[in-house]
This record gives structure tokens, C-alpha cells and sequence, in this order.
């Protein structure tokens, strides 16, 4: 008994758990330093960017940072009637600190986002406050701008206060914190965003589906041919890969513009009026052709590598037990490629929820996705941190998804290749 | 009860791939009911394709084959209601034993708690019962080879195709199944045609073989039949072994020919031999070569140990016999008594009814 129990020696006496660790130690450290160059790729060009990314989206420091007094003495206020002296004073404080850095007229921008109407009295304030004298400073505030002994506008500035803020997000589903600081949607005719987020979860979610639809028969296919043909059509199905985007996008608004291939071919079969020429491109049509004709490979492929593996005696055994070629397909080879399913279907709609060259260029304005509202923002608004915000969104969507079939379908159930 | 012989006929079928090469030649085989048949071949002798047009993933490329006297070239796979076990056993990776079993029945619309009979009656005759909820994965080979087996029995068909269906077991499991499978051939009495390139296995377990070469049957006969008699070189070559002398028939009379070789004359049985002068290929069985043989043998010769090898039961003799350095004695160990040394001039005789003069192919 005792024997079982006894630890286990070396021959030089050593523990051999001991003895195991130290001689797989030096095989550890190499493990590791052969894929530190990687981690630490990934760690400065993925971890670290999508933090600041999310900092990005929720920072509100810089007006925190110009009123701190002020925003220490309204802790106790409860925004019901207008603040103490105590409040004007710390304001005032802050206030002549900012003159003197010359920064009030970011406070000023900055509030007016808020509440409009600060921009014109925190000038008139500039103004006045150089005459100010010592104590008093609510009634001599007050008495620059009849706005200043209106709560509202001391009750957008402690809104302000809190180092974070959930504007950006508010603002990427149309919606705004209210004077009330109620959360409300915008006006119906200002929605844009809300139309984009379902707009890119309609293509993407049917572009996923015509792939799913082109690439199943495409890869049994490729499954099932001899060799020499399989392989002429790996290579079709692969030769996108070997372009560059941009030149098959370009292609696509060759072929699809009203002048173009396509259409002429219409009117060449009578299909079409010559002057009736269909609008396959700048609208959603554009973005659906040429987003399934990019992506395709990536549903072929997974689907593809899991019907290699598919014995074709299990479909005959369906048919040999009295399936009909149809409950053989149904019930033993659909099943069987469920994995291959999961894997391109998700791959797909993760790509073409974040789709951006294509429906930027075939697009149009009703083929524009969320992520064409991001480089606008990055590009030519400067909100990086409202596209931040949107960039953020769009990867939690992403991570639901994922979320999703892990707990419907199981994530251990898929297979890239 | 009459027993219909003709239950499965091939009727001159023919069957090309690429419309060049014929794989099955003028195949004419009829199959009795209940009859346990077993086609075998060397790879590439058509036998395979022969259970696949049976079974209907082939069809003919001429003639037409009969099941029950019914023409079945037109009808689909799943109309034939053939029973099929195949090499690599086929279940399906995602279904429970149960639901394996469970689908030849399903698909049929037998209601559940029959079909639930069914399957445990099937599971019963391979004796896998309490199986049913695992998957194809948690078994053993041999385990999921025996549900394939049920599989293919669980909705009573009348007909039974194998393919090869121990091939990828190991020996000792592959002898096992083999009884198991004629145990249950005998019990519920199916016809069932199997296909293998493993003599043993077909001797074993057949009633009749047909061997398969080049597309034909070379010949078509109970097991001992086809070890004793085989009609050709192939066959004898391909079944057991055989030791054997190329020469020229000198005499032939009396049910009992004369075969010259370069140095020596024995006589032997001619099976395809009619005329003198014909070339011809002797074939005997090492076992019907005795070790200082009595006197009534008609064939007795001299010839030189060249190799011993120790077998355990029995110990094989390469010997140089009449100018044959690759003549084979099978020697059992009970006659420890004589003389096996290497090097040693030994007496073997044999009787010319054993030595079959065969084509000279």
C-alpha cells in the first residue's frame, strides 16, 4: 500500500516530477519563443488597437478635465433648482484658469454639443468676467446672460461630468440623451444609422445565403470528379483569389453598368428595351452580385474540405437500405456536412458584415453598408470616436453570431479546412 | 418446398467502363435461394463490379440480370431491396446504432414499436444487444462490421450483397466473423453473395465460389470441389497451393495421359488435355505428395532437400524435383521419424489422378 503511495525516484534521487519539468522546461521555453514573434504581433496589431478602440468610443475626459472644481462642488447639487454659490465660484475658478490657457473656446464647442446656446454666453462670460470682483460670483454670473440663471443650461454642464459616456453608441443607434437625460430616438426623418445596421444585416445575411446556395453544388463537385477535372475547377473556383479586389470590383461595374456587358446582352436576347436598361449597379443589386461572387471561396472551401471526407458508400448504403436518392442526401449527407456549412456560412457573414471596397464602389447610395459610415466618419467627419463606437458594435454583433452557433450548432462542430 | 435455383441470374452481362476494356465478360451465373455465394478474384477481376450492377450503382453495359425472374437493370438502387454490407462498413457517423438500424425501416414506414422488434432482434443475432444508443465512432471494428451486418439483415431482405466486408479487420477477428456470418446465414436461411479476394475466407464460408478472372468465372463450384478439381491452371494456382510441371502430353489413353518434361515422363490425369503433342501445366497438391511413398503410386521420383521451414504443425520442404527447384512437400510433425535434412536425397511419389494436366497458361 504504502509503495503506491511513496514518491517516485530518479536514479540520482531526484523526484521524477521534478526531474520531468525541469527536462521539459527547456522545450517549453523554445515553444514559446518560436511563437513570442507572432504573440507579440498580435498583441500590438490586434489587443492593443481594439483597446484603444473601445477607450476611443467612451471618452469623455476633456471637459471633465477643464471644470474639475466645478464638478467636485455639483456633487451635492440635485439639479432641481439652481446651484449654489459654492457652484459659481468653483466655476468661475475653472473658467479664468481656461481664459488665461486660452481654452475656452473648446468648452465652449464642446457644450453646445450638449445644449445648444453655450457657445454665445461662455463669449459674452469671457467678457464680462475680467470686471469681475471678489465673491458674489452667482449673482454676477447670472447677470451676464439671463441663460446662465437657467437650470438647464447648469444641468447640461453636470452631464457632462462623468469621464465616460455612452453618446457614441446612443448616437450609432439614432438615439440622444435628452434635457431630461431620457434616452430618445431622433426625429424619424434624421434615422440613418439604424437603416444601415439592418441594411448590412440583410446583405450580409443574403449574401451568406447565395453562397451557401452556389457553393454547395460547386463543391460536392469538386468532392466527387476525378482528379483532372477537379482540379481545372479548384482553380476556377480559387482564380479570384489570385486578383486583386479592387480589380474585381472594377470588373463587376464594367459588366453591371448600364452601358455595360451584361446589359447589352439582355438587349442583344430581347430580354430587355434599349431604353429601358435595368440598374444592376449603385443600388443593392450591385452590392449582392459582386460581394457572392468575392466571398464564394470562402464557402467553398470549408464546404468542400468536409466532402472530401465523406465516403461515397455512405450515400450508397442510404440508397442500398431503400432511401430514395433524396432521403439519402437529406438524412445522411446533408448531416454530415453540417460542419462545412457552419464554418463557410459564418466566415461569410462575418466578412460581409464588415464588407467595405465593394458597396463602396458598386454600392450606390442604397448599397452602402454600416462600414462605409465608418471610413466616412474616420475620413471625413474626424468622429473617430463615434466610429470607434460603430466599430465596436459591429464586433460585438460579430462575437454574438459566434456566440450563437456555438450554442446552437457547437463550436468544436466546425471545420475551415 | 421447391427451391428456386434461378433466384438471381446474370444473363450474358457485360460491363464496360470507358467503352474500350470489358470488365465483365459474357458473365452467364445463376444463384439459388438461400444459397451462400461468394465471388473471388484477384483485384481487378470484375468481381466487384458484378455485386455493384446486383446491388444497382452499375448497370450493365449488355445483357440483363434477373432477380426472382424479374429484369432489375431499369430499377434504382432503393427499389431493389438488396441488403448491402460494404467494405468500409458504411454506417452512418452521425446516427446511434439505433437510428442506423433504424433507417432501412424507417424509410419504409414500418411503425416504431415493430421496427423497435426488429432492431432488437437484429442486434440480438450479432450480439450487440444494449449497443443501440452509441455511436458508429465508440465502436470497435469488429463491433461496428456486426452492426453493418445487422444493418443489412434488419428489414428481412432476400438478398444479401458483401463486399469484402472483413478486409479491414485483423486475422484472428476476421476468422471469428467469418463464422459468426455463415451462422447467421444458416439461421435465417438468406441468399447472400460476397465478394473477396481472400481464398480462405471463401472456403470457409461459402456453398459455392465462383472465381473471377479477366472478367469470367473461371469456374464455379463447392469449395472442396475447386481446391481438388480445379478445371484450370488459374484456378488451381489461385486456390491453395500447388506445385507444378510444365511439359508436353506424350500419350494419352485409359483416362490417364503422359506428360514429358526437359529430363523425366509422369503420368497424370488429363483434365484439358485431348491430344498428343499438346502443351499442358501439371498441377498437384502438396499434401498429395507423400515421403517414401508404398509401391501402388504410378509416379515415383527422387529429389533434394533445398529448404526446411518450421510451421509449427507442420513443416514445409522445398525440394528439387524432375528439374522443379520450387517443388513444396508439406510435412506434418507427427513424422518426426524421417529424415528431413537439408541436402538429403529423398523418395516422393504421388498418384496420377492427384496430378491434374491443366491448360499451359
Amino acid at each position: 500500500m504504502s509503495s503506491e503511495t511513496k514518491q517516485i525516484l530518479t536514479t540520482d534521487g531526484i523526484p521524477l516530477e521534478v526531474s520531468l519539468k525541469k527536462a521539459e522546461r527547456k522545450n517549453k521555453i523554445k515553444a514559446f519563443l518560436l511563437v513570442a514573434p507572432l504573440l507579440l504581433f498580435l498583441i500590438i496589431t490586434y489587443v492593443f488597437p481594439i483597446g484603444d478602440m473601445l477607450l476611443r468610443s467612451v471618452d469623455d475626459k476633456m471637459v471633465t478635465q477643464m471644470l474639475p472644481k466645478t464638478f467636485k462642488a455639483m456633487e451635492k447639487w440635485d439639479g432641481q433648482e439652481l446651484p449654489e454659490e459654492e457652484v459659481f465660484a468653483a466655476f468661475h475658478e475653472d473658467f479664468i484658469k481656461l481664459v488665461e490657457e486660452k481654452r475656452e473656446g473648446k468648452l465652449s464647442t464642446q457644450l453646445n454639443y450638449t445644449k445648444n446656446g453655450f457657445k454665445s454666453i461662455i463669449k459674452k462670460l469671457r467678457r464680462a468676467s475680467k470686471k469681475f470682483e471678489e465673491g458674489n460670483y452667482k449673482e454676477q454670473i447670472m447677470s451676464v446672460h439671463k441663460r446662465w440663471s437657467d437650470v438647464e443650461y447648469w444641468r447640461a454642464i453636470k452631464r457632462r461630468a462623468p469621464e465616460v459616456t455612452s453618446q457614441k453608441y446612443l448616437k450609432a443607434m439614432d438615439m440622444y440623451t435628452n434635457e431630461e437625460g431620457k434616452i430618445v430616438s431622433v426625429d424619424e426623418d434624421r434615422r440613418i444609422h439604424r437603416i444601415l445596421w439592418l441594411r448590412t444585416l440583410e446583405i450580409a445575411f443574403f449574401v451568406t445565403v447565395f453562397c451557401f446556395l452556389m457553393a454547395y453544388p460547386i463543391a460536392h463537385l469538386l468532392a466527387t470528379l476525378p482528379m483532372k477535372y477537379s482540379n481545372l475547377l479548384m482553380i476556377c473556383v480559387l482564380l479570384p483569389f489570385w486578383t486583386s479586389l479592387l480589380v474585381r470590383t472594377a470588373s463587376w461595374m464594367i459588366l453591371l453598368q448600364q452601358q455595360g456587358i451584361v446589359n447589352d446582352f439582355f438587349v442583344s436576347i430581347g430580354l430587355v428595351a434599349d431604353d429601358n436598361r435595368p440598374e444592376m449597379m449603385y443600388n443593392k443589386t450591385g452590392s449582392y452580385v459582386a460581394m457572392t461572387q468575392i466571398l464564394l471561396p470562402f464557402m467553398v472551401l470549408p464546404l468542400y474540405s468536409v466532402m472530401k471526407t465523406i465516403s461515397p458508400s455512405l450515400m450508397r448504403a442510404g440508397k442500398s437500405l431503400g432511401g430514395t436518392p433524396f432521403v439519402a442526401f437529406w438524412k445522411v449527407y446533408f448531416p454530415l456536412t453540417i460542419p462545412g456549412i457552419g464554418a463557410g456560412c459564418l466566415l461569410v457573414f462575418i466578412l460581409a458584415i464588415g464588407y467595405y471596397i465593394t458597396p463602396a464602389l458598386v454600392g450606390g447610395a442604397s448599397g452602402t453598408l454600416i462600414s462605409n459610415q465608418i471610413a466616412f466618419h474616420m475620413k471625413s467627419t474626424l468622429d473617430w470616436s463615434f466610429a470607434s463606437a460603430m466599430g465596436l458594435m459591429l464586433l460585438t454583433g460579430v462575437l454574438v453570431i459566434y456566440w450563437l452557433y456555438n450554442k446552437i450548432v457547437g463550436i468544436d462542430n466546425i471545420k475551415l479546412g | 418446398m421447391s427451391v428456386n435455383k434461378e433466384f438471381v441470374k446474370f444473363d450474358k452481362v457485360d460491363k464496360s467502363y470507358d467503352g474500350k476494356v470489358l470488365v465483365v465478360k459474357d458473365l452467364q451465373l445463376d444463384i439459388a435461394e438461400g444459397e451462400f455465394i461468394t465471388m473471388l478474384g484477384p483485384s481487378g477481376s470484375g468481381k466487384t463490379t458484378c455485386l455493384m450492377m446486383l446491388a444497382g450503382f452499375e448497370t450493365p453495359t449488355n445483357g440483363e440480370i434477373y432477380l426472382n425472374g424479374n429484369a432489375i437493370s431499369s430499377i434504382p438502387p432503393h427499389k431493389r431491396g438488396i441488403g448491402m454490407v460494404f467494405q468500409n462498413y458504411a454506417l452512418f457517423p452521425h446516427m446511434t446504432v439505433y437510428e442506423n438500424l433504424a433507417f432501412p425501416l424507417r424509410v419504409r414506414k414500418i411503425p416504431k414499436d415493430e421496427a423497435d422488434k426488429k432492431i432488437d432482434k437484429a442486434l440480438s443475432m450479432v450480439s450487440l444487444q444494449g449497443f443501440a444508443s452509441r455511436m458508429p465512432g465508440q465502436l470497435s471494428g469488429g463491433q461496428q462490421q456486426r452492426v453493418a451486418v445487422a444493418r443489412s439483415l434488419v428489414f428481412d431482405p432476400q438478398l444479401v450483397l458483401m463486399d469484402e466486408p472483413l478486409g479491414a479487420l485483423d486475422k484472428n477477428l476476421r476468422e471469428s466473423m467469418q463464422y459468426e456470418i455463415k451462422h447467421i446465414h444458416e439461421n435465417i436461411g438468406v441468399t447472400v453473395v460476397y465478394v473477396t479476394h481472400d481464398q480462405s475466407e471463401a472456403l470457409t464460408m461459402s456453398n459455392r465460389i465462383a472465381v473471377f478472372n479477366d472478367g469470367k468465372v473461371q469456374q464455379l463450384s463447392s469449395p472442396d470441389e475447386l481446391y481438388e478439381k480445379p478445371v484450370n491452371s488459374f484456378v488451381a494456382e489461385f486456390i491453395g497451393e500447388n506445385n507444378t510441371f510444365n511439359g508436353e502430353v506424350s500419350d494419352i489413353s485409359g483416362g490417364k495421359c503422359k506428360v514429358k518434361l526437359s529430363n523425366a515422363e509422369i503420368v497424370a490425369n488429363p483434365i484439358s488435355v485431348k491430344s498428343k503433342g499438346e502443351r499442358t501445366k501439371v498441377s498437384l497438391r502438396p499434401e498429395r505428395a507423400l515421403i517414401n511413398p508404398s509401391g501402388t503410386m504410378d509416379n515415383i521420383h527422387n529429389g533434394k532437400i533445398e529448404e526446411v521451414i518450421y510451421h509449427g504443425d507442420h513443416t514445409r520442404v522445398r525440394i528439387n524435383l524432375l528439374g522443379n527447384s520450387e517443388f513444396i512437400l508439406k510435412v506434418p510433425n507427427s513424422s518426426a521419424n524421417l529424415d528431413i535434412k537439408l541436402g538429403n536425397e529423398i523418395k516422393i511419389g504421388w498418384n496420377s489422378e492427384d496430378a491434374r494436366a491443366l491448360d499451359p497458361k
